[in-house]
């Protein structure tokens, strides 16, 4: 055997050193799962119209010129699919939110006969497949509510109802965490459970709320099967509705722009919210955890 | 329940603590009764309902006692005998083959990072995030683009290869299929699993080696029996999701030939709306199927919360 098989070996199977397969593994892990994506990011930027062959750096396919009408800017389908996709998200992180947060309070301290199948009721949209809320929810929009009109306002209905839960996932843990004693130290010195509740508990949970408006947003503007089977025509397709219905069809190096935009808003709406979390957990004191961390525990 | 306000009695608002907590659950429990437990029931209503004769649309029958069972006995038939039974095989197959993929490859990748990266942690563990940021469409398109006949895939088989006829990898293909599903749901299985592995506490396996157990020992005997809920869970997650797909499919195959349970609701919904009650009775199929998953994931998560209360 010669030396460099030898080393080779011994770096491979040595139990008592590092595994090194474990790097190669993940290094190969992570080029498999970011490559094709950066591919199709960098044929986002080519200067022709093809999506294999490289033909140079432009910006044509975001902001080109309106006579052409074949940028996201100018090409009606992909700006309102980006419109639609902001609309959605936003108004979804407005109205999801406060009522998650307030079911996550109402839940962990109501001891009542309803709490239970209250709190049931909140977990179940968590394990339902999204095929089955889609067609639950398009049945129910179809037959039942059938004065909600497909499209935007069905859409938002859907984003909201399978946003609730998540939000209350993370408040709860950090309500957990903050335990019962500031609420009833401040009632002890006279506050009303009311002002307890609003002077005390709602800025301790601020970080919590902050993660809850990331986050929601985040799954809505990233949300395809309740977005797709509540549609009504082209001016209520979302960007991910749009990429499905355009990918197989050879389509110019738009989509792909339109999909960098979309991870783009996605990570800025993470990034901002990351950064605001740290501001506020270091003021606020004992913000222990981060939005990453609140994510992955509640993913278990 | 006057018991409940024992605890509350001492302060002089009562009245506002009794009321106060259902309050704040109220507007959640309320919105989601209407927009998820109706909707939910919506799907009986509809596939038990009659087809209407005249305009061969779906009336649905709210009345549980007049439920007319029909159309689902005959999807059900077609489940034991039928065409429906070979794509529920498949289904089966695809979930399975994709979720062993995705251990073999996964618990290699969440066990470096979680306890092997040393300094570069934190790089590790935004790379492995990363595709959490990036929408599943754009990473199911991506590939389309790779693998279409003039994309990446065939250029490089043709070009350093000196493949003369490079297949169409777009076109009914079960590896691809399996191997796009394994692509897009592998993140969701390497979080839990991380988490699961991050918190194993060293001086467990510091303990193990000074007993004389060796590194794969500790592995085999500490380290991985440690893991197994972050498994369970990982698995379980990826698992309900796959159940329900049918873009994966479609963008990476679109033929009958690689057809999933989520295909066959998909075209009664996406693609014609005729046959609502059919998709409807689809759809309680594969809630017969992913209902074993979904209870264990509801106790999971039940158990988590549980433990964090304490």
């Amino acid at each position: 055997m010669s030396t460099a098989t030898r080393s080779v070996s011994s770096v491979l199977t040595n139990a008592w050193g590092k595994p090194r397969y474990l790097p190669l593994v993940t290094a190969l892990y992570v080029l498999w799962s970011l490559i094709p994506v950066g591919i199709a990011i960098l044929f986002s930027f080519n200067a022709g119209r093809s999506r294999s062959v490289w033909q140079g750096f432009a910006t044509r396919w975001y902001v080109g010129t309106p006579e052409a009408a074949e940028s996201v800017l100018y090409d009606q389908s992909l700006r309102f699919a980006l419109a639609q996709s902001l609309r959605l998200a936003l108004l979804t992180m407005l109205v999801a939110t406060p009522i998650g947060v307030a079911l996550a309070i109402g839940l962990a301290r109501w001891r009542g006969r309803g709490a239970r199948p209250s709190n049931l009721l909140m977990l179940i949209p968590l394990v339902t497949p999204e095929i089955v809320m889609g067609v639950a929810l398009f049945l129910v929009f179809d037959n039942l509510y059938d004065f909600v009109p497909f499209g935007t306002w069905a859409q938002f209905l859907g984003h909201v109802t399978f946003s609730i839960s998540f939000v209350v996932i993370i408040v709860r843990g950090r309500l957990f965490a903050i335990g019962r004693d500031y609420e009833e130290a401040a009632m002890d010195l006279g506050a009303t459970p009311w002002e307890a509740m609003r002077r005390v508990l709602l800025p301790l949970l601020a970080p919590a709320l902050l993660a809850s408006f990331a986050i929601v947003f985040a799954i809505s503007i990233d949300d395809f099967v309740i977005s797709q089977f509540l549609v009504a025509g082209a001016d209520s397709v979302t960007i991910p509705v749009r990429l499905y219905s355009g990918a197989r069809l050879a389509p110019p190096p738009s989509l792909n722009a339109l999909a960098t935009i979309l991870m783009a808003v996605t990570i800025g709406a993470i990034v901002i919210a990351g950064l605001l979390f740290k501001l506020l957990g270091r003021r606020l004191g004992g913000g222990e955890g981060s939005a990453l961390e609140t994510v992955g525990r509640f993913e278990i | 329940m006057p018991t409940n306000l024992a605890s509350g009695a001492d302060y002089d608002t009562v009245g506002q603590r009794r009321w106060m907590w259902p309050g704040f659950a109220i507007p959640g429990v309320v919105w989601l009764i209407l927009l998820f437990l109706v909707p939910f029931y919506a799907i009986f209503a509809v596939a038990m309902g009659q087809l209407d004769p005249v305009i061969q649309r779906a009336s649905p029958e709210w009345n549980p006692l007049y439920w007319d069972p029909t159309i689902f006995a005959e999807a059900f038939a077609d489940l034991l005998g039928g065409q429906l039974g070979v794509i529920a095989l498949r289904t089966i197959l695809y979930v399975f083959v994709a979720s062993a993929l995705c251990l073999v490859i996964g618990y290699p990748v969440a066990y470096f990072v979680a306890r092997k990266a040393g300094r570069w942690r934190w790089l590790w563990l935004i790379l492995i995030l990363a595709p959490f940021w990036i929408n599943y469409l754009m990473r199911m398109m991506s590939w389309v683009n790779l693998l279409s006949p003039d994309g990446q895939m065939n250029s490089l088989l043709i070009n350093v290869f000196g493949v003369v006829d490079p297949p169409n990898w777009l076109a009914g293909n079960d590896l691809v299929v399996i191997l796009g599903l394994v692509y897009g749901y592998i993140p969701f299985f390497i979080l839990p699993l991380f988490a699961a592995l991050d918190r194993i506490d060293d001086a467990t396996l510091e303990a193990a080696r000074d007993l004389g157990a060796s590194s794969s020992q500790t592995f085999w005997r500490v380290t991985w029996p440690l893991s197994r809920n972050g498994v369970l869970g990982g698995l379980v997650i990826i698992m309900l999701p796959m159940f329900g797909d049918y873009y994966t499919p479609n963008l990476l195959s679109g033929s009958p030939r690689t057809r999933m349970l989520g295909n066959t609701i998909d075209q009664f919904f996406n693609q014609t709306t005729s046959q609502g009650s059919l998709g409807a009775a689809l759809t309680i199929i594969l809630m017969i199927f992913v209902a074993g998953l979904m209870v264990y994931y509801l106790r999971t998560i039940n158990r988590a919360t549980q433990e964090a209360r304490r």
